[in-house]
C-alpha cells in the first residue's frame, strides 16, 4: 500500500479497473469441493462482495438465476441452479458494504422498464451511489416466456430493438427528476414501449445507475457504443483484445462520446499457484473438477444429439456418428476426434482438453504481469474475474495479487470516491431535463 | 415473566414519505425491533409521486434493512397487478433469503389510470378482477416457493449431480390470463413459504385475503371502533371456514393511525390495545404513525413497556423467523410426496 502511494505522485500510468462476478450454474463452477460453501445463503452473497471490497474492485456482479435446463425432456441436475434475485441481494449487499459497486445482471425480455428502473434507482439510492444495471439481452425467449405474461415470441430477428428502447426508457425515467429534486412528466412512445406518467424516485447520487453491456458481437459492439458506461467482453489473445478494444472505442465518436466514456473489460477466470508450475497443476486439478464424468458425457450428448448414458466417460469418444440434424454436430465431432486422436485422450479428457481453458494462470506476480500487460497493450481496461469457488475463490486473489498490482502502480491503492461512476472514472451524466 | 398463552402481536409502519436515505429506515426498524414488535411495514405504489415527495421500492428498502437488524419481521408492500407474478415470487422470497427467514409481503392492487399508463401494457380494471388477479398471484407464489422441496441441493458428488430433479416441480399455474411453469429459480426460502399479508378492510380483497393470507389488516379511523373491525373479522372467518381454512392460523390485527404527544397517550393507547385483545376482536395491531420519529419513540418507549409490564406482550424473541414471531407453522410442502420423502430416508 505505502510503495503505492508514493507511485501517485509520479505520472499516472493507466490503472485498471476489476470487477468480481459471482459465479453461475454452469461449467466454470465447481461445487464438489470441501471449500465449496452454499450458493444461495447472503453469508456467501455477503463473504465474496466483502472479499472484493477488500481488494479495492469496481464492482461486485450478480446476474438473474436462470431457469434450470432441460435435457431429455428432464429438468437437468449437474447444474448448481438456484439463485436468489439479484437487485434484492444488493439491496442487502449495501447494508454491509462501503464503496464497492453492486451490479445487477437483468434481462430486458420479462422486465417492464418503469418496474426495474425503479427498483435500480432504489438501489442508487440505498448504496449512496453504487448501482449498476448489466442489460442482458435473452437468446432463449421461448423456453423463459413459459414463465411470464408476455410468454415467448418476442421478435428474433432483432432481439436488440426491446433491449436499445428499454435502456433508452429506463434512461428517461432516470433523467426524469431535475437535480434540484423536481419530478417532470415523461412520455416514451416507441414501437416496444408505450408508457408515460411521473416516475416517483428522485435522481440518484450517481444521476443514473451505471449501465453495462456484455457481449462480442457487432450488434452489441453497437449498442454498448450507444448506450453503455462499461462493455463486458470475452478473453483470447493479446491480438484480438486489442483489435476488439479498437473497434469498441472507435465507435463511440459517431454517439458524440469520448474513448474514456466506455470501459472494456474482459470477463476472464484465473488460476494462482506459489510457482508458475504449481498454478498450472492447480489449473489441470480444477478442470477436472469442472468436467466431472457425467458433465462430459453431458457435453457429448449435447454435441451427438445422441443418448450416451451408458458409454464410459474415461473411455474413447463414442464411434456412432452424432445426429446430423444437430447444428454442426459433424463438425465438432470431427474436431475432438482429432484432438482424442492426436493426444490420446478419453473423451473426458477430450472435454477437459476443448472446453473453456482458465484465462489467466499463474503465480501471483505472473498473472499480475499478464493482467498489466492487456491494460498496458491497449486490450482491455479491466477484468471481471470469475472464481470458480464460492465464497472463498477471490480470497488469495485480493490478499497476494492486488498488492503486486499495487506496487507496479496498476491498480489504485484505495477508493479515490464514494460513487460506482468514480471508481470507474466515468462523469456524471449532464442532465438534459 | 411467562409467555402469554395468546401472544398479543405488534407490527408498525415505518413509512417515511419522501426520505431517501437508507439510514432512517434502519433506525426505525432497529426502534421497533428494540420493541420486540413482530414486524415493520413499508408501503409502496407503482404510482405517481404524492406531493412530489420521491419514494423507493419498498422491498428494496427492507432488503437494505435486513442485514443491519436481526429479529424484527419485515414485510413491504408488493403489487400484483403490473409486476410478473414470478418477479412478485422471486423478489419476496429473495427478502427471505437475505433476512434468514424475516420476509413478508402486503399484497396491494394497482387500480389506477396513471399506475396504467407507467406500463402501457393494460387499462385499468375494476378493483374485483384485480384482487381476483392478486390472488392468483399469491397463490402462483407459493407454489414457486414450494417448487423446491426444501432438500432439492444435494450436491453427490459421487453421480456428479448438484439438485435431485424430483425435487423440483413445475407449478403448471394457469392465471387470469398468464400462466407460469415454474420450477422457481431460486430454492424453497427459509420460511417455507414468507408470510403473506392482506388489507382486508375493503370488501374486493376479502376472498383473495380468505384465500391466501396470513395475516389481515383492518384498518380503523382515528377513533377506533370495534364494531367494523368485529364484522369484517366475523365475515373473513365465514369465508375461511368455507373455504376449509382454520381462522385460527390466520393472525388479525387492527390497524390503527397512531399520533402520540406524551407518555399518557402511550399509556391510552396500551389501554386499547388490551381492552380489544381481552375483547377477542383481534390477535393485535398494526400501527401506523403520524409522525414517525416522535410517535415510534413513544410507542416503544412508552406502550411496549406497558403491555409487557401487564403480561400481553413477550419481552424477548422466543424465534427466529417471522412466522415464529407470529406463532405461525412452516408450512409443509405442497410437491413433497410420501415417495420423495421415502427414497431420503
Amino acid at each position: 500500500m505505502t510503495a503505492g502511494r508514493a507511485r501517485q505522485r509520479q505520472p499516472q500510468r493507466k490503472r485498471m479497473h476489476l470487477a468480481v462476478r459471482f459465479p453461475g450454474a454452469g461449467s466454470a463452477t465447481v461445487w464438489a469441493d470441501p471449500r465449496a460453501g452454499s450458493r444461495t445463503d447472503f453469508a456467501s452473497f455477503r463473504h465474496l462482495a466483502a472479499t472484493a471490497e477488500r481488494g479495492l474492485f469496481d464492482f461486485f456482479l450478480l446476474s438473474e438465476g436462470p431457469r434450470p435446463r432441460e435435457h431429455k425432456g428432464r429438468i437437468h441436475d449437474l447444474d448448481a441452479v438456484g439463485r436468489p434475485e439479484p437487485v434484492t441481494v444488493l439491496s442487502a449487499l449495501a447494508a454491509v458494504t462501503e464503496r464497492i459497486g453492486l451490479a445487477a445482471a437483468v434481462g430486458t425480455a420479462f422486465h417492464e422498464p418503469y418496474e426495474l428502473a425503479r427498483r435500480l434507482a432504489s438501489l442508487d439510492h440505498l448504496s449512496g451511489g453504487r448501482a449498476a444495471w448489466n442489460v442482458v439481452t435473452s437468446s432463449d425467449d421461448a423456453f423463459l416466456g413459459a414463465n411470464f405474461r408476455r410468454g415467448g415470441g418476442l421478435d428474433r430477428a432483432d432481439p436488440y430493438a426491446r433491449a436499445g428502447e428499454f435502456v433508452a426508457t429506463a434512461r428517461e425515467l432516470w433523467d426524469s427528476w431535475t437535480p434540484g429534486g423536481v419530478p417532470r412528466p415523461f412520455a416514451h412512445h416507441g414501437r416496444h414501449f408505450s408508457v408515460s406518467g411521473t416516475f416517483d424516485v428522485a435522481r440518484g447520487p450517481q444521476g443514473r445507475p451505471v449501465v453495462i453491456q456484455a457481449g462480442d458481437s457487432g450488434e452489441e459492439r453497437e449498442f454498448a457504443a450507444s448506450a453503455a458506461d462499461v462493455i463486458l467482453t470475452g478473453h483470447g489473445s493479446l491480438e484480438a483484445g486489442q483489435a476488439l478494444y479498437a473497434d469498441v472505442k472507435g465507435r463511440l465518436a459517431a454517439y458524440g462520446r469520448r474513448p474514456e466514456e466506455l470501459k472494456v473489460m474482459q470477463g476472464v477466470t484465473f488460476v494462482l499457484g506459489d510457482t508458475d508450475a504449481e498454478a498450472q497443476e492447480n489449473a489441470a486439478e480444477i478442470r477436472k473438477q469442472q468436467v466431472s464424468p457425467q458433465k462430459a458425457l453431458f457435453a457429448a450428448e449435447r454435441v451427438w444429439g445422441r443418448d450416451l448414458s451408458g458409454h464410459d466417460p474415461d473411455g474413447p469418444l463414442p464411434t456412432v456418428d452424432p445426429d446430423p440434424a444437430v447444428a454442426d454436430s459433424l463438425a465438432v465431432a470431427a474436431r475432438w476426434r482429432a484432438v482424442a486422436e492426436a493426444k490420446g485422450l478419453s473423451l473426458r479428457q477430450t472435454v477437459i482438453e476443448v472446453t473453456g481453458r482458465q484465462s489467466f494462470i499463474g503465480a501471483p506476480a505472473s498473472v499480475a504481469a499478464q493482467l498489466d500487460e492487456y491494460v498496458t497493450a491497449g486490450a482491455a481496461d479491466g477484468f471481471v474475474l470469475v472464481p470458480h469457488l464460492v465464497p472463498g475463490g477471490l480470497d488469495e486473489f485480493a490478499d497476494r495479487v492486488v498488492p503486486l498490482l499495487q506496487e507496479r502502480g496498476a491498480f489504485r491503492t484505495e477508493y479515490a470516491g464514494a460513487t460506482l461512476r468514480e471508481h470507474l472514472g466515468l462523469p456524471l451524466p449532464v442532465w438534459k431535463g | 415473566m411467562p409467555a402469554p398463552i395468546r401472544p398479543l402481536h405488534l407490527a408498525v409502519s415505518i413509512d417515511r414519505p419522501g426520505v431517501r436515505d437508507a439510514e432512517s429506515y434502519v433506525r426505525a426498524a432497529r426502534l421497533a425491533e428494540r420493541g420486540r414488535l413482530d414486524f415493520v411495514t413499508l408501503g409502496d405504489t407503482l404510482g405517481p409521486p404524492r406531493r412530489g415527495e420521491s419514494r423507493l421500492d419498498a422491498l428494496a428498502v427492507l432488503a437494505r434493512v435486513a442485514p443491519a437488524t436481526r429479529r424484527i419481521g419485515l414485510v413491504p408492500t408488493v403489487t400484483t397487478t403490473h409486476t410478473e407474478p414470478f418477479h412478485v415470487a422471486d423478489a419476496v422470497s429473495t427478502l427471505d433469503q437475505v433476512s434468514n427467514g424475516r420476509a413478508g409481503w402486503t399484497a396491494e392492487v394497482s387500480a389506477t389510470e396513471a399506475e396504467a399508463r407507467h406500463f402501457g401494457r393494460r387499462a385499468p380494471a375494476p378493483a374485483d378482477a384485480l384482487w381476483r388477479e392478486a390472488a392468483a398471484v399469491a397463490d402462483v407464489a407459493a407454489r414457486l416457493w414450494d417448487s423446491w422441496e426444501d432438500d432439492a441441493e444435494i450436491r453427490d458428488a459421487a453421480t456428479g449431480r448438484f439438485i435431485d430433479r424430483d425435487k423440483l416441480h413445475r407449478v403448471d399455474f394457469e392465471g387470469p390470463g398468464w400462466s407460469v411453469r415454474g420450477p422457481s429459480a431460486a430454492p424453497r426460502p427459509p420460511q417455507g413459504r414468507p408470510v403473506t399479508a392482506v388489507d382486508a378492510t375493503r370488501l374486493p380483497p376479502r376472498e383473495a385475503a380468505a384465500r391466501h393470507a396470513d395475516v389481515i389488516y383492518l384498518r380503523t379511523g382515528p377513533t377506533p371502533a370495534p364494531g367494523a373491525v368485529r364484522a369484517a373479522r366475523d365475515d373473513l372467518h365465514a369465508r375461511m371456514r368455507a373455504l376449509g381454512r382454520d381462522p385460527g392460523r390466520v393472525v388479525f390485527l387492527a390497524s390503527l393511525p397512531v399520533a402520540l404527544y406524551a407518555a399518557a397517550d402511550a399509556v391510552a393507547l396500551a389501554d386499547l390495545a388490551g381492552s380489544w385483545w381481552a375483547d377477542g376482536v383481534v390477535d393485535g395491531f398494526h400501527f401506523r404513525p403520524r409522525d414517525p420519529d416522535r410517535d415510534l419513540a413513544l410507542l416503544v418507549d412508552g406502550t411496549v413497556p406497558v403491555l409487557q409490564h401487564r403480561g400481553l406482550l413477550r419481552s424477548f424473541y422466543p424465534g427466529g423467523t417471522l412466522r415464529e414471531h407470529l406463532c405461525l407453522p412452516r408450512p409443509a410442502n405442497r410437491y413433497a410426496t410420501a415417495a420423495t420423502a421415502g427414497r431420503t430416508a
